[in-house]
């Protein structure tokens, strides 16, 4: 039987339109883009075609400031050290936000040991930022604000285009990690008012190992990598040609295919939720119910934890993703979970569905049918569920 | 990352369920650690003729409860008391590392259970509830990072290895 994959976030299958064309490439033999020969002239006008893909996906009016990388996670390291670094004189003081990815918390952490100071905003109950909020931490020796477009836990959109407005008349870099929306929602870099901008290929449906950042021009910016002068001094290193041809096409069809791909993808989060509320008592759907990525749905499921459904609906052949402290590496709460209010123990028995163009009604049906199970039997075993019943019936019994 | 052993118990647990006429109940863990687990033994003469249990956690704390009920039914308590968290994790065939650590809180849980019964016996009352919040450790166990799963100091605020931050609450 072949597996249900409800996990999109962490593995998006390739477009196939996208194999295709990297596999052609590699046939191609390409040459290397920065050579002066015909074999690079060859390889750069492929470079430059991608750029273009790309750019238009994000309404770039100028290719050249979109940067090849190696993952999102790159993006934002380069982002946030290379203006860390570069404006260094000028100030040491960066805000971000309570909910953000690991690869800008531990990169802020990084920073931090190098006397850079941090002011982290917290967020409302749907995990929502209060522009305000960002106005006022913006100090005088204020040198970047770091804010994700939308969250890789609870789906959120951040109101990102007033956080921009805030930032250009502050005159301070804004960054927007938005790895899960470039790609998925409509992201215009003119209306957001952002100076750089991360995302990544293989959260639409391009290859991993491949990802972009955006860099507005005249934006202050150290290069994260040194070396040759590829990507416009940017970043250093032969390019990953291969990959950048993938993510070119799949920026195209990602563009041709959104607005089918969003209403397909709503459709299917409301039968989920729907789903989920009416088979299952006592969860939690975390995120907020308008502003969110319209291809996640987060799910705290009270009184068990989440790793033994994981295993449980492996079992079944379904791929899901947990934020439960004990499936992480790290055996902490997610501090995502944590920021809009959940207490530790429903923090532990949330799952994070990821879904996509491939996926159906059925699949959703099929899904629900066997959370159903799963849910009940781990309930079965679980002391905090026995206990909760218990006090319902004795509540019940005194009225 | 977990043994068929492990698997095996985690998918078809023996002995799942509350014992309303326990002789003897033991609580372990807070969900803030990720694990809790309620142990309840019925003792018949000077052995444990029944015994079940309540989990919550992952697969591993659900896998540790269900062995831990089959090493203790029919035996001794004197016997039973000899059963310790490591020699569960072996019954396992071995546990992930850095589950070594907050999933397996069997035994603990089963050493209340019988002290609950022998105080019960005797007529004592504690004060305290019959539950601990932290895991005993006992000698010759040790911590592992959760990052690069080297041995770890109990008291280092960071690892020694990768130089990470250790949660102080594990």
């Amino acid at each position: 039987m072949s597996i249900l994959n409800l996990d999109h976030l962490a593995a998006n299958p390739l477009l196939p339109e996208v194999q295709e064309a990297m596999i052609e490439a590699i046939k191609k033999n390409y040459g290397n883009p920065s050579s002066q020969h015909q074999l690079g002239d060859e390889a750069a006008a492929a470079l430059q075609q991608a750029r273009e893909q790309v750019s238009r996906l994000i309404n770039s009016p100028v290719p050249k400031e979109v940067v090849f990388t190696s993952s999102g996670t790159e993006s934002v390291n380069h982002a946030v050290k290379g203006v860390a670094f570069a404006n260094a004189e000028k100030g040491k003081h960066i805000v971000t936000s309570n909910i953000e990815h690991n690869a800008i918390l531990r990169t802020l952490r990084a920073l931090k040991m190098m006397d850079y100071k941090v002011t982290s905003v917290p967020v409302d109950e749907y995990g929502l930022i209060n522009p305000s909020d960002v106005a006022d931490a913006i100090r005088d020796d204020t040198i970047l604000v770091t804010i994700m477009h939308s969250n890789n836990e609870i789906g959120t959109i951040q109101p990102t285009e007033e956080i921009g407005q805030i930032t250009q008349e502050k005159k301070v870099v804004f960054h927007c990690d938005a790895v899960d929306s470039v790609g998925v929602v409509p992201i215009d870099v003119q209306k957001l008012g952002v100076n750089l901008i991360s995302f990544a290929a293989n959260q639409f449906y391009g290859p991993s190992g491949v990802g972009g950042l955006y860099i507005r021009r005249g934006t202050r910016i150290w290069p994260l990598l040194d070396g040759g002068v590829q990507e416009n001094n940017k970043r250093a290193g032969t390019e990953n040609l291969i990959g950048i041809i993938g993510m070119g096409v799949a920026a195209e069809f990602a563009m041709r295919e959104m607005e089918f791909r969003i209403k397909h993808a709503r459709k299917l989060k409301q039968k989920l939720i729907e789903g989920l509320q009416s088979r299952i008592e006592n969860i939690l759907i975390n995120g907020h119910p308008e502003r969110s990525l319209p291809n996640l749905v987060s799910v705290s499921v009270q009184y068990i934890e989440g790793e033994g459904i994981v295993l449980m609906l492996d079992e079944e052949n379904i791929a899901v993703s947990t934020r439960s402290a004990c499936a992480a590496g790290a055996l902490q709460a997610s501090h995502v979970l944590l920021s809009i209010g959940r207490d530790f123990a429903d923090a532990q028995g949330t799952l994070v569905i990821t879904f996509g163009r491939d996926t159906t009604e059925a699949d959703i049906e099929r899904f629900l049918e066997v959370l159903e199970e799963v849910v009940q039997t781990l309930r079965n075993m679980s002391p905090l569920y026995i206990k909760a019943m218990q006090e319902r019936a004795e509540g019940a019994a005194m009225r | 990352m977990y043994s068929e052993k492990v698997m095996d118990h985690f998918k078809n647990p023996r002995n799942v369920g509350e014992m309303k006429d326990a002789d003897g109940v033991g609580e372990v863990g807070n969900p803030i650690c990720g694990d809790m687990m309620t142990i309840y033994i019925k003792v018949k003469g000077d052995s444990i003729d029944d015994i079940s249990f309540l989990t919550f956690g992952c697969g591993a704390a659900i896998a540790v409860s269900s062995i831990l009920t089959e090493m203790a039914k029919g035996k001794t308590i004197d016997e039973a008391q000899k059963i310790n968290n490591k020699s569960v994790a072996a019954a396992l065939e071995g546990l992930p590392k850095n589950k070594l650590h907050c999933s397996n809180l069997g035994a603990d849980a089963l050493h209340l259970a019988i002290r609950d019964y022998q105080d019960k016996k005797a007529g004592i009352v504690r004060d305290g509830p019959k539950r601990s919040d932290k895991h005993e450790h006992h000698h010759g166990d040790a911590c592992y990072c959760p990052y690069c799963d080297v041995e770890a100091d109990e008291k280092a605020p960071a690892c020694t290895n990768c130089g990470r931050e250790l949660d102080k609450a594990h």
